[in-house]
């Protein structure tokens, strides 16, 4: 695999990537060909309002869409160029993701949803479970391994989730609304986690929310709107000015 | 990914216990059902397969099953007897009678009557009492399952006396054969002494018993038998197939026990593909989840397939438990219930059609598996 860009260490960048659905005979176009920048060692946000195209612009870079038009590069790769076979394995190794509703695997415990990555890539379950519960620990969860989801907390689920995310190492971690099934406090807490943890000057997380309160996070907004991203600020500036 | 596959099945204890149960009832419906159904059939040739030294039967050319046979000419059994390798020729009679016990109780049953002097067509094995005996006086050998019936509840005993067309019977032997098809009770007698029985003349023997000199050349003189007497000649093999293949086509005992096992198995599909369906819709979220990470469709495919193989194992083994108890149960209950075994070909036959049935019952749930978006998992 090829390095990043050197220059101005992009982990993740989209030029012009278009994206439509179709709804019976009617043609949605949802991104009007964008563009879209992460960069390696920081947290990049993707804000705006419901609708506006945030969560399918975040599949398509985080190939699990395929976009229509324009490219999109993950760590130097053409995503379009991928085979269909080799994309999942190329999200397996480099990317980590973070779900709105965690998605945790309600019959499996905290360490073994949070080494599934690992189970993944063929490491074996023991040792995969191992790791898993170290990271577990980092994240002050070192007295729920072995707890099943419906018996965490939200907050606790998505630090569960997170682990999952992180514990296989990926460059770039792609996290849909974090916050968004959390109460105030346990969304702070859980950016604060996230900043520590995942943040690193190897990796890129991008966050998709629209929730103004975790602006003070990002290193970078990107605020976008009707398909488009129209406007990039600094968190600073974004958690100041609290517009989506 | 097994384990975490088998954790998300186990996990689901309902449906993980609702698949089970589906592949159990399917495997104990079709297993005890298609091995009543075999051993009837084998019931059907049970006297055949008794006469071990006999190769070729020689009859009426109009007969087709045991169980119906026509008199031949007691001039037939010389001219068998003169066919070029003929090593020897027995008669044999069969006939239903009636049967009445010393405390009336009056029952029906078949009554065989075995050449004079060799027993030829004797089964092997006795459970009281020996062939020898049947040159006593009056002298008969029962099956267990006919005993049971003249004796309801008795211990077996010689000694009984019976009454066969009113004349006096003493059993004198206990012999170890099944019930036949048509009847449970079985009287072994000598030839002679059947025909007394049975108060017939002149004319009575149902069938000539033969064996050819040269083993190798069995088809051959059964040939050569036919042509020269115009009697109906086949190795034992092919009268056997003939009486089962009798009742396959002139009775609806086929059709009944073959609509059980259909009807079983497409319980089985409803049961296991519902369930299964169910199972894999509540955890579609989950499997979009696996996918986004980045788990590839081969090892989903494999994690689904592993779920649908587990519960087939489990539900088949417990199936064929409950079919083996059943059938052993059933054997030592009843005298009349004996020869119902679960053969290992009936095991591996029920366990190709439980893997079909689960695959079958399953495909469309792997599909959805299969074909579900992972950007699924992105909508709230």
């Amino acid at each position: 695999m090829s390095m990043p860009d050197e220059a101005n260490q992009i982990a993740v960048q989209g030029r012009g990537v278009l994206k439509s659905f179709r709804s019976g005979e009617t043609k949605i176009t949802v991104l009007r060909g964008t563009d879209f920048d992460a960069r390696i060692g920081e947290m990049t946000f993707l804000v705006g309002p419901s609708g506006c195209g945030k969560t399918t612009l975040i599949s398509v870079l985080g190939g699990i869409l395929a976009a229509e038009g324009g490219a999109v590069s993950v760590l130097g790769e053409e995503l379009a160029a991928m085979r269909r076979g080799r994309l999942p394995r190329f999200r397996l190794a480099n990317l980590g993701f973070i779900f709105q509703q965690f998605n945790l695997l309600p019959s499996l415990s905290a360490a073994e949803n949070a080494a599934i990555p690992l189970v993944a890539q063929g490491i074996s379950t023991g040792k995969a479970e191992r790791r898993a519960a170290e990271f577990l620990d980092r994240l002050g969860m070192g007295d729920q391994i072995r707890k099943m989801p419906n018996q965490l907390s939200g907050g606790q689920q998505q630090r569960v989730a997170i682990a999952r995310a992180l514990v296989h190492e990926p460059k770039v971690v792609i996290c849909d609304e974090p916050t968004a099934s959390l109460d105030a406090s346990a969304g702070t807490a859980v950016m604060e986690l996230l900043g520590e943890a995942a943040v690193s000057e190897e990796r890129s997380v991008i966050v998709v929310t629209h929730d103004n309160r975790i602006f003070k996070f990002a290193d970078r907004v990107h605020h976008m709107a009707d398909g488009m991203i129209f406007k990039t600020e600094s968190g600073r500036e974004a958690a100041e000015s609290g517009v989506l | 990914m097994s384990r975490t596959a088998l954790r998300m099945l186990l996990g689901d204890k309902t449906k993980c216990l609702g698949l089970v149960f589906g592949v159990m009832l399917t495997t104990l419906l079709m297993c005890q059902q298609i091995s009543i159904l075999i051993g009837l059939l084998n019931r059907a040739a049970s006297v055949i397969d008794d006469a071990r030294e006999v190769e070729i039967w020689v009859m009426d050319p109009s007969v087709t099953t045991i169980d119906v046979p026509f008199p031949l000419r007691d001039t037939a059994l010389p001219r068998v007897r003169g066919v070029e390798g003929v090593e020897w020729a027995v008669p044999f009679f069969k006939a239903g009678t009636q049967i009445r016990t010393r405390d009336g109780r009056l029952d029906g049953g078949f009554i065989i009557g075995l050449d004079d002097d060799t027993l030829i067509g004797m089964p092997d094995e006795f459970v009281l009492g020996s062939a020898q005996d049947l040159a006593l006086p009056d002298a008969i050998a029962l099956n267990p399952a006919g005993y049971a019936l003249l004796f309801p509840g008795e211990e077996l005993q010689l000694g009984k006396e019976i009454e066969i067309n009113d004349r006096r019977a003493v059993v004198t032997g206990i012999v170890d054969v099944l019930p036949t098809f048509n009847s449970n009770l079985l009287i072994y007698t000598r030839y002679s002494r059947a025909l007394e029985f049975t108060n017939n003349g002149r004319n009575e023997m149902s069938f000539i018993l033969a064996r050819a000199s040269d083993p190798a050349r069995v088809a051959e003189v059964s040939d050569r038998i036919s042509t020269q007497t115009e009697l109906k000649a086949v190795p034992s093999s092919t009268f056997r197939n003939e009486s089962i293949g009798y009742i396959l086509s002139n009775t609806g005992i086929p059709a009944s026990f073959g609509t059980v096992v259909v009807l079983g198995i497409l319980v089985g599909v409803a049961i296991v593909g519902l369930t299964f369906n169910q199972f894999i819709s509540e955890n579609l979220r989950q499997y979009a989840a696996l996918k986004a990470v980045g788990v590839g469709d081969g090892t989903l495919l494999r994690m689904t397939l592993l779920q649908a193989m587990f519960v087939t194992v489990v539900g088949y083994g417990l199936g064929l438990l409950a079919a083996a108890a059943f059938l052993a149960g059933a054997s030592n209950a009843a005298d009349g219930l004996a020869g119902f075994v679960l053969r290992p070909e009936i095991a591996i036959g029920v366990a190709i059609l439980a893997v079909l049935m689960v695959l079958a019952s399953t495909i469309v749930s792997m599909r959805r598996v299969l074909v579900v978006d992972p950007a699924t998992v992105f909508r709230g």
